[in-house]
């Protein structure tokens, strides 16, 4: 059962990638691409990290393609349709991806993984000690510096989003 | 673990995504598709992460935590990278890669 | 003896062109003569302080003038080749510093009024005091290398003042023409310097001059390499007195120095007559013991036989010449040669050293008679207005001291009894019968036509036919006529000073006596030449037509200096410039540069194909990245499993 809802996951994320990638049409790319992150969360789910799912979901699903949405909204028509590359260009660049994965499968089925059998369930409570946690291996620090990295980069993309007229406001009460 | 299914499948299956994700990367000629190859690629790193974590060391959660970090990280990349796209398309009224040369000089 | 003041001789000369140079046109004409004149006046000063001190206080050591150096180290080659900059103060350089400063500053006194009213007048007075500089520096050298750095400075006075008058086309071409000719010669002067520096590790006077006195040879010691038959240090001296005659206008490089008349006549009188022109002279007078006891002195020979051959050809040139100035410079050319032909039958030891002390001892009175000849033609051009014999006659009535002067200066050099000319000329004549007779003869010869052409000239100025002037000539002011009586006093009176006690070839000194009967033949020989002039020349008369046209061809001949420039011209424009230059520039567009604009336009073609490539476009650089990454892990991955 797992093993089919598996393949029928990996056939959805790598089709709609595809798609994703090749679409004239802006919009639809992006809503391709909704589908290869759902499709990604439901392999976070089948392998028991719900909590990754969700975030994967709020996060991507719900976050990330709702800004690129309005995005795209912002600066294109919808039925415009996208320039393509080449054709030779286009060609080029597959051979060069194809070879790449044969590179990559290569050295993945030549190395043997030692796996071990287990089917524990993460809860989130684990994920929050471990973020939490001051002792060895502990990812606090990490976790401090990411919410300083999300308060400046929002704070950023506000003031880059914002442009001349913020700064020249500053400039004119100073 | 997914009954029945080895690493090796998941890891071809992120693979692919990769290269799906740098074909698109290079191939693509507008600001917001070249955005999203990225989001293509960091999602198949974070599958990759995670599936190595809970395959080869399930006693740990590195993985997870780094899959977390890098979530976070692309979220606000995501971010300032469409502020800087609709600030760009107000300046020059284009998202295309072809009329953002002049940095080049 | 503390000598380091000397060099203020040179250097206050030097301070004076910087100011009157940038300066030029602040300065009024007027301040810009009194600086000059004020300038070399201090330089003169001390070169007599200079000469008092080395002569009758410091100099004898032993009973020999010793050469007192002092330098220091300029460039640093290796750690046997370096060159030096310093003064050389020996009896040599002593008496040229007197000639020079007394000339110079007597020609500075006559071009105030000379030059009076000429728009570049205070440009004049800077280029004099250049070239005084350059020449003390030249006297002053303590080596070859500072020697030849001098040397091209007053090749750049001289090629300033010639074409003084630049928008003469003449004048700019004599300059260029003197230019190019003594560089050419210069070329060879360098390369001698070379040679003497690779194969005898240094460049300095002293070491390269220093003679063992119990061997009689030189002390240095140099690679016996030969070439053609001759040692390479020969080579050396015969190129280095190539340059040598090419500054002192010897045959055949003498060319440039009539045309080089067209210069100021103050200028042609300092530069083409006394000082600059005698520096080949003063060069082998300088390294006479390297030309005198190298392989025999078979350069010396060289040097006799130019010197001789030169004054005689010189001496026939300037029978026939009308512009008064060109036959000054010839006889000037003919006088050098008298020199140069002193010095190469000159041997080294005591009095047997005679040609040599004859050779500064002439060369000493002949910068004085022969400015003073020189400034006497100036002030009656200044009257005349012309060059040309043609337009002079009768100036005894109109101008009392000039007339005088010349005649004193024109007696001096015929070697009239008593005169300066007098004594050095037979001392020359002396040396020359005690060593090779046909040179003697040569020389004989030689001061007889000097003094026939001499008071050609003379007679022909002042006395002769009286041309009827537009305006009435007058005499010329103080100020040229009062150098014109200062030189013609030591013209008349230096012959007195007694020379051989203090430069001689070994620095000893000895005690020279006149040979009664070669001074005898000497002056019959002299009044000859005079009362033929006389003759011809005194009263109008057809008498030198006649015999001019008796001479016919030759007489042409002679008339055109021999077909020498016609021959260079020849040379230069149809060989040189035909069949070398044009092939070799024609090469050089079609081939040399061909393959440089080639290389260009390659360049320039590749670099358009390849610029795509830095594009710009992030894109395009991923691509080659992942391209890049993906071969390596190939390469790593074949090398890793194999």
């Amino acid at each position: 059962m797992e093993k089919i809802i598996f393949y029928i996951l990996a056939l959805v994320i790598i089709v709609f990638a595809i798609a994703s990638v090749s679409s004239k049409k802006m919009l639809r790319s992006v809503i391709y691409l909704l589908f290869v992150l759902i499709g990604i969360s439901g392999i976070y789910f089948l392998i028991d990290y719900n909590f990754l799912a969700a975030i994967q979901l709020t996060v991507y699903a719900g976050g990330v393609i709702v800004l690129l949405i309005f995005s795209v909204m912002l600066v294109h028509h919808i039925e415009m349709e996208l320039e393509l590359a080449k054709v030779s260009k286009r060609i080029l660049v597959g051979l060069a991806s194809l070879i790449g994965l044969g590179v990559f499968l290569t050295t993945i089925y030549s190395h043997e993984f030692i796996v071990v059998e287990n089917y524990t369930t993460t809860t989130t409570e684990d994920i929050g000690f471990g973020l939490l946690s001051y002792e060895a291996g502990g990812f606090i620090l990490p976790f401090e510096v990411i919410s300083i990295l999300l308060l400046a980069s929002m704070i950023g993309a506000i003031v880059i989003a914002k442009g001349t007229k913020l700064t020249n406001k500053k400039n004119d009460t100073v | 673990m997914i009954a029945g299914i080895s690493i090796y499948e998941i890891l071809t299956v992120t693979t692919i995504l990769f290269f799906i994700g740098v074909y698109g990367f290079i191939t693509r000629k507008n600001l917001i598709s070249i955005l999203m190859s990225v989001e293509l690629i960091l999602n198949a790193s974070v599958i990759n992460f995670v599936v190595i974590n809970k395959y080869l060391y399930p006693d740990m959660l590195q993985g997870v935590f780094f899959s977390i970090f890098i979530i976070a990280v692309a979220a606000a990349e995501t971010a300032l990278a469409i502020s800087i796209i609709i600030n760009l398309y107000r300046q020059i009224a284009s998202v295309e890669v072809k009329d953002t040369e002049i940095m080049k000089y | 003896m503390d000598i380091t003041y000397t060099i203020l001789i040179p250097l206050i000369p030097l301070a004076v062109f910087l100011l009157l140079g940038i300066f030029s046109q602040k300065i009024k004409p007027a301040v810009s003569g009194v600086i000059g004149v004020a300038g070399l006046s201090t330089s003169a000063l001390l070169s007599f302080y200079t000469a008092y001190q080395y002569f009758f206080v410091h100099g004898k050591v032993d009973g020999v003038y010793q050469a007192i150096v002092q330098k220091t180290t300029w460039m640093n080659f290796t750690d046997t080749l370096k060159i030096d900059m310093g003064v050389l103060i020996d009896p040599i350089s002593i008496m040229m510093l007197i000639v020079v400063s007394v000339v110079s500053l007597m020609v500075h006194i006559y071009s105030r009024g000379y030059m009076k009213g000429d728009d570049g007048f205070t440009r004049f007075f800077a280029f004099l005091s250049l070239f005084s500089f350059s020449m003390f520096g030249l006297v002053l050298a303590t080596n070859l290398f500072q020697i030849y750095i001098f040397w091209e400075l007053v090749g750049v006075s001289s090629f300033l003042l010639i074409g003084y008058y630049y928008t003469k086309p003449s004048a700019v071409s004599a300059a260029k023409k003197a230019f190019i000719v003594t560089r050419f010669a210069d070329l060879g002067f360098l390369i001698g310097i070379l040679i003497i520096g690779f194969y005898t590790g240094t460049f300095d006077f002293e070491t390269l001059n220093a003679v063992n006195h119990e061997t009689g040879e030189l002390v240095l010691n140099w690679a016996s390499t030969s070439f053609m038959g001759l040692s390479v240090i020969t080579w050396a001296l015969i190129l280095m007195f190539m340059g040598g005659a090419g500054k002192s206008a010897m045959f055949p490089l003498h060319i440039w120095l009539p045309d080089a008349m067209e210069g100021p006549t103050p200028v042609s009188a300092l530069i083409h007559a006394a000082t600059m022109v005698v520096a080949g002279v003063y060069l082998v007078a300088r390294l006479f013991p390297m030309f005198y006891f190298v392989e025999d002195g078979y350069a010396l020979n060289v040097v006799a036989y130019v010197g001789a051959f030169s004054s005689l050809f010189a001496a026939i040139i300037a029978l026939t010449q009308t512009d008064i100035k060109r036959v000054l410079a010839f006889s000037t050319m003919s006088q050098i040669g008298y020199m140069m032909l002193a010095l190469g039958v000159s041997k080294y030891e005591g009095h047997d050293g005679l040609g040599y002390m004859a050779s500064m001892f002439h060369l000493f009175t002949h910068a004085m008679f022969k400015a003073l000849l020189f400034l006497g033609a100036g002030s009656v051009i200044h009257a005349v207005h012309s060059n040309y014999l043609k337009d002079m006659g009768g100036l005894r009535k109109y101008m009392p001291i000039t007339n005088i002067t010349f005649l004193i200066a024109a007696l001096a050099i015929a070697g009239f009894p008593l005169t300066s000319g007098f004594f050095s000329k037979d001392e020359i004549l002396v040396a020359a019968f005690e060593s090779n007779k046909l040179i003697y003869f040569s020389g004989v010869l030689v001061a007889g036509l000097t003094a026939f052409y001499m008071f050609r000239l003379y007679f022909g100025i002042f006395w002769g036919k009286d041309t009827k002037y537009k305006h009435a000539p007058h005499e010329s002011p103080i100020s040229m006529t009062l150098p014109l009586m200062i030189l013609a006093l030591i013209s008349l009176f230096g012959g007195f000073i007694p020379f051989s006690k203090y430069v001689s070839a070994d620095r000893a000194g000895f005690d020279a006596h006149l040979n009664y009967p070669l001074a005898a033949v000497a002056v019959s020989v002299g009044l000859i030449g005079i009362a033929l002039a006389w003759v011809f020349y005194k009263k109008e008369n057809n008498l030198a037509e006649k015999f001019s046209n008796a001479f016919g061809v030759f007489y042409k001949w002679t008339y055109d200096k021999f077909y020498i420039d016609e021959v260079y011209l020849f040379v230069t424009k149809k060989i040189i410039f035909n069949l070398i230059a044009a092939p070799i520039a024609w090469f050089d567009k079609k081939y040399v540069d061909g393959t440089m604009e080639g290389i260009g336009n390659k360049t320039v073609v590749i670099s358009n194909k390849i610029k795509g490539m830095q594009s710009g476009k992030i894109q395009d650089y991923a691509f080659s990245f992942i391209a890049g990454v993906v071969i390596l892990a190939m390469v790593f991955i074949y090398l890793w499993t194999n």
